[in-house]
């Protein structure tokens, strides 16, 4: 039965785990109820999505994802049905708790797509095994365990290897394999600690053995469909999120192949989920590669890993790989549609009940954060650590593995990439790491066996050997003198013209100019999900070098626009959900949108979103390639947008320009204005706006002749890079040294900047200019200090403490900047502004410009109404601001507070410090919005899961240079009735102000309960630790500290600005009430 | 390795690599989209005729298994890929996929732009053409105009059985006796009926219905089999004598056959069905399964007689995919309850044919 109304759950903030695929689940499914006729309310913390977006949904709440928070929305909106699939675990669960805490059954809220009892039966481990066992499916040997002492008994019996899988928790959270009792014992606590029910299972581990997926759907009706299956390349053992995914499977013979899709068929309706679901099996290997017992010539012996109740990562990565789009026909189920009662949008003749055929092969790689992370464990295993990943198709699989290489961007490397100790003759690590396909590809050059290497990794030999196609290649490559039918062949390997150059002793250029010489251009091929047995309307394509090109250039006026890539610490949706507004900006004016990306995972790489998708690697080579298919014979290639994609697409603009191809926006010379630093300080000098004193080096001698001459401390980075890469506050000489080693690293030959590190209120902008006007929608203020990130800052708008001098200084540099760098579209310009000396004028200085969209596009546009993509894209085209409506300057400020607070992933990335400073850390953002600053606040804390409990007890360790600071906090703690907790200096300092105080001792070897004690054993619910920096003994100290709040999920703040906003927020919160985005934005 | 071209008969060319037999290999060319199969699908005698091209472009990755051979040899004329995987990879593999091909003396070829091919296909209709090893494209586009068109020839003589014989008889004692009438028959259809306790008789395409019902069967299987039904009168009119006598299963060409003698004629489908994900949608329940198809032809039921009705169709294009009788046993299927290749999910067809001997017979045997 249709129900009138639908409250959508959405998946909160950005953690690893749970990224951009279900801000594409819930966008998909509010549109989907649209078409349906259905009202769609929408709750999600995260305004960094499209979802969240105004005419998304019918009505649209951007707040926290509580109990309490979402029964005041069901109470005012009073909506019929509740779809909690599309929310990742974070809509399952909350739904699980409305349910138990009696909301829907108060209010009458049908639950919708998947039954409570389907949830709990998919998620509850002792149920799901005991529906395997009614389905007659296989059950792996396992344990449900409550405790440790029966976690230990279980391993015991069951005997190790052991895998952990705590429930209700999120990308595998702690879990993780046991290989020795000691090991069971520290990752069994975890697991508990990590289940929202401290229920986890100890499962004998299939090491070695196949994993497979399946994407399966089921209607109202009981019809069932398999989207498509997946096969890991990582054999069991690796999180699939952390696995290299091949689509469709590779190894499965078709009995293989029927029989795991029957038993996920066989589950999905048992489960009686209405829409979709997936199903992970274990399968026997090639008994030459993991031997087990059993008859070879029976059917293979397979067992079920997990069930997912909901859309998930997988079925977005399903859905991309497929063209068949899952969230949006689930939605259409949860309404009450049979399969065959919707149309296929893909042929728009058939019904969404079929199978997709594909006759392409899928790639899919995740990104790992430790190019940021470099201390970061990189062992991977059943706890996913991977923020994002990119996606390649071709029509083999190693192109697609090349193709989805080429679009990691991780330092530029393509598969000939060697860690430089394995050129030594080290070992070539083949344990399950981020770097185990490189060092298998490192071990074949030098001889090894594919056979030899599958024995070793259980990878099936079908991939290494296809990895040794790709050696093979590249011998060739080195011996012989290029010829069209070895080019030929490279480029159907999927060669980029980079790696072809490198091993053929040529620039890319010489080869792209040889191939244009022969006619090996690529063509582009449609995924239209039957394999071109119907006619299909998809404009979604892939380059493949092949004979028949399916993506002519149409007559009518286009522009590309460059996505953002993986999803990486630094480059988040936020990049997305720009590329997305650019795509419909570009459509509004009447020009085809042609988008590019290599992300499966956004809203940006759904078919709809554009005119035409190329689901490609977005480095020079890939996007020449679209620009030039898109060009007709003889007509003038079309222009391309970089302003939108990050990093990622602005570092195309200087390619682009000198291969003589428009791009529209700022120029490459705007652009290089602003991102070198002596063209940068000649252009601010000339306007008379101030900056930190400081200098781009390239050398130590340099680098200690700046820092002397504008005195320490100051703040030392690579340019060109982005999200703050190696950047550091740095306190002398000694530090300098060790700091400008590591900078240089990362900078790769680019200068590096020395700056006066000023301590001031970080101050953040974006305007909008189209050559005359420049539109400034709002001011934003950072809670912390100048020194944190401003991507891991809180950032406040309205700003708090600026006056109007202040604010009209800072209105007043950003026009003369805008104008003065001939930015047409977006820039961001980051500001510190020292406190006001009384009588003088604002102390105002520019931190940073960044001539392109900045992540704070989506929260500002949705704070201020404005809609900067699409003006800024209009600018782009020529059109005028005022044109539109919108005056030049201060767009006047909206009668609400709003908040953005960072969320981080640390739980998941064991050996990576939390601690805050001018390098990235955070995955994701929320919002909390609402009439006054401290409801706001409150709610960006509830929903960045930082909020204090009353009355809980606070471990302090405060560094000597932050005390004073923190002398009002103290107070503050004591006044609000908390129970102080301090290491031996900051107890000594409380004990002096006379307020009670625990100490402990950060001795991690001495006497107990020391400082990780009484974090891990619950004795204290909140932390708040301040230290110099990475060169200071008192960094190291706070490390253990930091890292133990973060395995026990507990909020530890590292900045004093913000643990006092927190403690104000929690004093002051009361009842705050929740309205739509634009109830409040009105 | 010798270069070896794909002609069509509308003149396109495209070369690419032997991976089979030398020579030349004519047929009516056709494009499955199953992904995985293709075992299945060589020794799938429906195919008798027709030059074969996998949609997938991956061909072979999982080598040959002689335990799911459908029957005793490779059926379609040749084999058109994109890629041909050198090496297999799996515990049951015994030979490479070139090898199988090499050694049944069968032309294939790789490195085709198959996707190309099929859109050809799909736009222009199935048409002829040939593999080569040997030749010019002009030549075999020569012999490819003399070349007798597919749908003039009897296929069904060339793939069925020439004695009569016992599949496997199942332990003990049979719950139901099955004859079986082999217009092309896959194994899995006797092995589909031999699991569920049925003894079978399987008889050469020409049998006369007397000599059938002279078993005294419990129910007849009219099998799949190749080519146009309108050129087995004689087949329909035995067919004819059967219905009524003992319950019936027809499936694809035994479909095609039945309703032929229920008075339902047939067409030639422009590009026909062949894959394993079509939707088939029971006309009375709306169930919806996903089936595995092989057929260029289907049936027109606007002649059907009276007491006959479309049970089963297709939801990608409506066509009849099953007819029954309203008070008679017999169901036909257009598509395949046996898979292999293909998704299992209607092997109930075949429950369903027990049931109904079962009902006929007032219980088991």
């Amino acid at each position: 039965m249709k129900p009138a109304s639908v409250l959508i759950i959405g998946s909160g903030p950005i953690v690893i785990g749970q990224a951009a695929e279900f801000d594409y689940a819930g966008t998909q499914a509010c549109k989907a109820m649209r078409e349906e006729g259905v009202r769609s309310i929408l709750v999600n913390s995260n305004p960094a999505t499209i979802m969240t977006d105004l005419h998304i949904a019918d009505a649209v709440y951007i707040e926290p994802l509580t109990v309490p928070v979402v029964e005041r929305i069901i109470a005012r909106e009073r909506p019929e049905g509740l779809l909690p699939t599309m929310g990742g675990q974070t809509g399952l669960n909350l739904a699980v708790e409305l349910a138990r805490a009696g909301v829907l059954e108060k209010y009458s809220v049908r639950l919708l797509g998947t039954p409570l009892e389907g949830i709990r039966r998919a998620e509850d481990r002792e149920l799901f095994r005991d529906m395997l066992a009614k389905l007659g499916e296989p059950v792996l040997e396992s344990e449900i365990c409550h405790t440790l002492d029966e976690c230990v008994a279980a391993a015991e019996q069951i005997g190790l290897p052991v895998v952990i899988r705590p429930a209700y928790t999120l990308g595998g959270t702690g879990g993780g394999m046991a290989f020795t009792m000691d090991q069971l014992r520290t990752v069994a606590a975890s697991g508990l600690a990590a289940s929202p029910i401290s229920q986890v299972l100890v499962e004998k581990n299939l090491l070695g053995w196949k994993e497979v997926e399946y994407e399966v759907m089921r209607d109202g009706a009981g019809n069932c469909i398999t989207i498509c299956n997946m096969e890991n390349f990582d054999p069991m053992g690796v999180h699939t999120g952390d696995s290299i995914v091949i689509a469709p499977s590779q190894t499965l013979s078709d009995k293989d192949y029927q029989m795991l899709r029957s038993a996920a068929l066989r589950i999905i309706d048992e489960l009686g989920i209405e829409g979709g679901c997936n199903v992970q099996f274990s399968l026997a290997p090639r008994k030459d590669i993991t031997d087990w017992p059993g008859d070879p010539y029976a059917p293979l012996p397979y067992y079920v890993i997990e069930v997912n109740p909901r859309v998930s990562r997988s079925s977005a990565l399903a859905s991309k790989a497929t063209g068949y789009p899952i969230a949006r026909v689930a939605a259409k189920i949860a309404c009450g549609k049979t399969l065959d009662q919707i149309p296929n949008a893909v042929t728009r003749k058939t019904t969404a009940a079929f199978e997709p055929a594909l006759d392409y092969c899928v790639v899919k790689i995740p990104r790992w954060p430790f190019d940021k992370f470099a201390l970061g464990e990189r062992q991977l295993g059943t706890q996913m650590k991977a923020t994002g990943e990119v996606m390649a198709i071709d029509r083999s699989f190693e192109a697609a593995l090349n193709k989805a290489v080429r679009s990691l961007e991780v330092g530029g490397h393509s598969l000939l990439w060697e860690r430089p100790e394995w050129r030594s003759g080290g070992e070539f690590p083949l344990n399950a790491t981020d770097e185990r396909l490189w060092a298998l590809m490192a071990a074949l050059r030098r001889g090894a066996d594919p056979f030899d290497l599958s024995r070793q990794t259980a990878i099936d030999p079908w991939f290494t050997i296809r990895l040794q196609n790709i050696v093979a290649m590249e011998r060739r490559l080195l011996a012989e003198a290029l010829h069209p039918e070895l080019l030929r062949d490279a480029k159907r390997l999927g060669f980029s013209d980079e790696m072809v150059g490198q091993l053929a002793d040529r620039l890319p250029e010489q080869i792209r100019a040889l191939r244009h010489e022969w006619g090996i251009r690529p063509v582009y091929k449609m995924v239209d999900t039957c394999a071109a047995e119907f006619d299909a309307a998809t404009p979604y394509f892939y380059s493949t070098y092949e004979t028949e090109n399916e993506a002519l250039p149409e007559d009518t006026a286009a522009a590309i626009v460059v996505g953002s890539g993986p999803i990486r610490i630094g480059q988040g949706i936020e990049f997305d959900y720009a590329s997305v507004h650019a795509a419909w900006a570009l459509q509004e004016a009447g020009i085809r949108s042609i988008m590019a990306n290599s992300n499966p995972e956004t809203v940006s790489t759904d078919f709809d979103t554009s005119d035409r998708l190329y689901f490609e690697p977005l480095d020079e080579e890939g996007v020449r390639d679209i620009i030039e298919n898109e060009t007709g014979s003889g007509d003038e290639a079309p222009s391309s947008i970089v302003q939108f994609g990050g990093q990622t697409a602005i570092n195309l603009a200087d390619p682009l320009r000198r291969s003589g191809l428009p791009i529209i926006g700022s120029s490459a010379d705007t652009i290089d204005t602003a991102e070198d630093r002596r063209l940068f300080e000649r252009f601010l000098q000339d306007l008379g706006i101030p900056q930190p004193p400081g200098a781009a080096i390239l050398t130590l001698e340099e680098a200690m002749k700046t820092a002397q001459t504008i005195g320490y401390p100051v703040l030392v980075r690579p340019s060109y890079v982005l999200g703050g890469r190696a950047m550091e506050i740095v306190q002398n000489a000694t530090e300098l040294v060790t700091f400008v080693a590591q900078a240089a690293e990362v900078a790769q030959g680019k200068p590096i900047l020395i700056d006066k590190f000023l301590d001031g209120a970080e101050v953040e902008v974006d305007a909008i200019c189209d050559g005359e006007t420049v539109l400034i929608p709002g001011i934003m203020q950072h809670i912390e200090k100048a020194g944190v990130h401003s991507g891991d800052s809180m950032a406040v708008y309205p700003p708090m403490h600026l006056d109007a001098e202040e604010r009209a200084t800072i209105v007043d540099y950003t026009e003369r900047i805008v104008l003065g760098l001939g930015a047409i579209g977006l820039t961001n310009i980051q500001y510190v502004v020292l406190p006001r000396v009384p009588g003088e004028d604002p102390r105002v200085f520019v931190l940073e410009v960044n001539p392109r969209a900045s992540r704070t596009v989506p929260f500002l546009s949705k704070v201020t109404g404005v809609p900067m993509v699409q003006l800024a894209v209009g600018a782009m085209l020529g059109q005028k601001i005022a044109d539109h409506g919108f005056p030049s300057g201060l767009w006047p400020e909206r009668n609400l507070v709003a908040i953005k607070a960072p969320v981080f992933s640390m739980s998941k990335l064991t050996g990576v410090d939390t601690y805050l400073g001018p390098e990235m850390k955070s995955t994701g953002e929320v919002m909390g919005i609402d009439r006054a600053f401290e409801p706001a606040l409150a709610k960006a804390l509830i929903a960045a899961d930082m909020a204090l409990k009353p009355n809980a007890s606070v471990l302090l360790s405060i560094s000597d240079r932050t005390k004073a600071d923190a002398l009002p906090l103290i107070h503050k703690l004591n006044e609000s009735g908390y129970r102080i907790f301090a290491t031996e200096g900051t107890s000594k300092m409380i004990e002096a102000l006379n307020i009670p105080v625990t100490p402990v001792t950060k001795v991690l070897s001495g006497d107990h309960p020391n400082v990780v004690d009484v974090i891990m054993d619950g004795s204290v619910q909140c932390v708040i630790n301040t230290s110099e920096n990475r060169f200071t003994g008192s960094l190291r100290d706070g490390f253990h500290i930091r890292r133990a709040a973060a395995e026990k999920r507990i909020p530890c703040f590292t900045s004093i600005d913000t643990a006092r906003a927190a403690v104000s927020a929690l004093v002051t919160a009361a009842d705050f009430e929740v309205a739509t985005l634009r109830e409040y934005v009105q | 390795m010798p270069d070896a071209l794909l002609v069509l008969a509308d003149g396109s060319v495209f070369p690419g690599r032997s991976i089979g037999a030398e020579g030349h290999a004519d047929g009516e060319v056709v494009f499955n989209t199953s992904m995985t199969g293709y075992q299945e699908m060589l020794t799938d005698p429906s195919y008798a005729g027709q030059l074969l091209v996998l949609t997938y472009p991956l061909i072979g990755n999982y080598g040959i298994d002689d335990r799911v051979e459908e029957s005793a040899r490779i059926q379609p004329t040749g084999l058109i890929v994109r890629e041909a995987a050198l090496t297999a990879s799996h515990l049951r593999s015994q030979q490479t996929l070139r090898e199988f091909l090499v050694e049944r003396g069968i032309v294939a070829i790789e490195g085709v732009d198959t996707r190309a091919v099929t859109r050809r296909i799909r736009m222009h209709g199935v048409m002829p053409g040939t593999v080569t090893t040997t030749e010019s494209a002009a030549k075999a586009l020569e012999r490819l105009r003399s070349f007798a068109s597919y749908d003039n020839v009897n296929w069904v003589n060339s793939v069925t059985t020439d004695h009569v014989f016992d599949w496997n008889v199942p332990p003990g004692e049979a719950r139901h006796r099955v004859a079986l009438l082999d217009g092309g028959v896959k194994r899995n259809i006797m092995r589909s009926l031999e699991a569920r306790g049925c003894s079978v008789r399987v008889f050469p395409a020409a049998t006369p219905a007397e000599d059938l019902l002279a078993l005294n069967p419990d129910g007849i299987v009219l099998s799949p089999g190749p080519g146009d039904p309108r050129l087995l009168d004689a087949m329909v009119g035995e067919v004819g004598q059967l219905i009524g006598k003992a319950p019936v299963l027809g499936i694809c060409l035994g479909h095609q056959v039945a309703a032929r003698a229920l008075g339902a004629g047939t067409f030639k489908l422009p590009f026909g069905h062949r894959g394993g994900n079509h939707p088939v949608q029971e006309v009375a329940t709306g169930r919806v399964t996903i089936t595995a198809q092989n057929h260029g032809y289907a049936v027109d039921p606007s002649g059907l007689d009276g007491k006959a009705f479309v049970s089963h169709i297709n939801l990608n294009d409506q066509t009849v995919e099953g007819i029954a009788l309203r008070h008679e046993p017999l169901m036909t299927i257009q598509y395949h309850s046996e898979a292999c290749p293909g998704p299992l999910d209607n092997a109930y067809i075949f429950d369903q044919f027990i049931e109904m001997m079962a009902t006929v017979r007032g219980g088991v045997r």
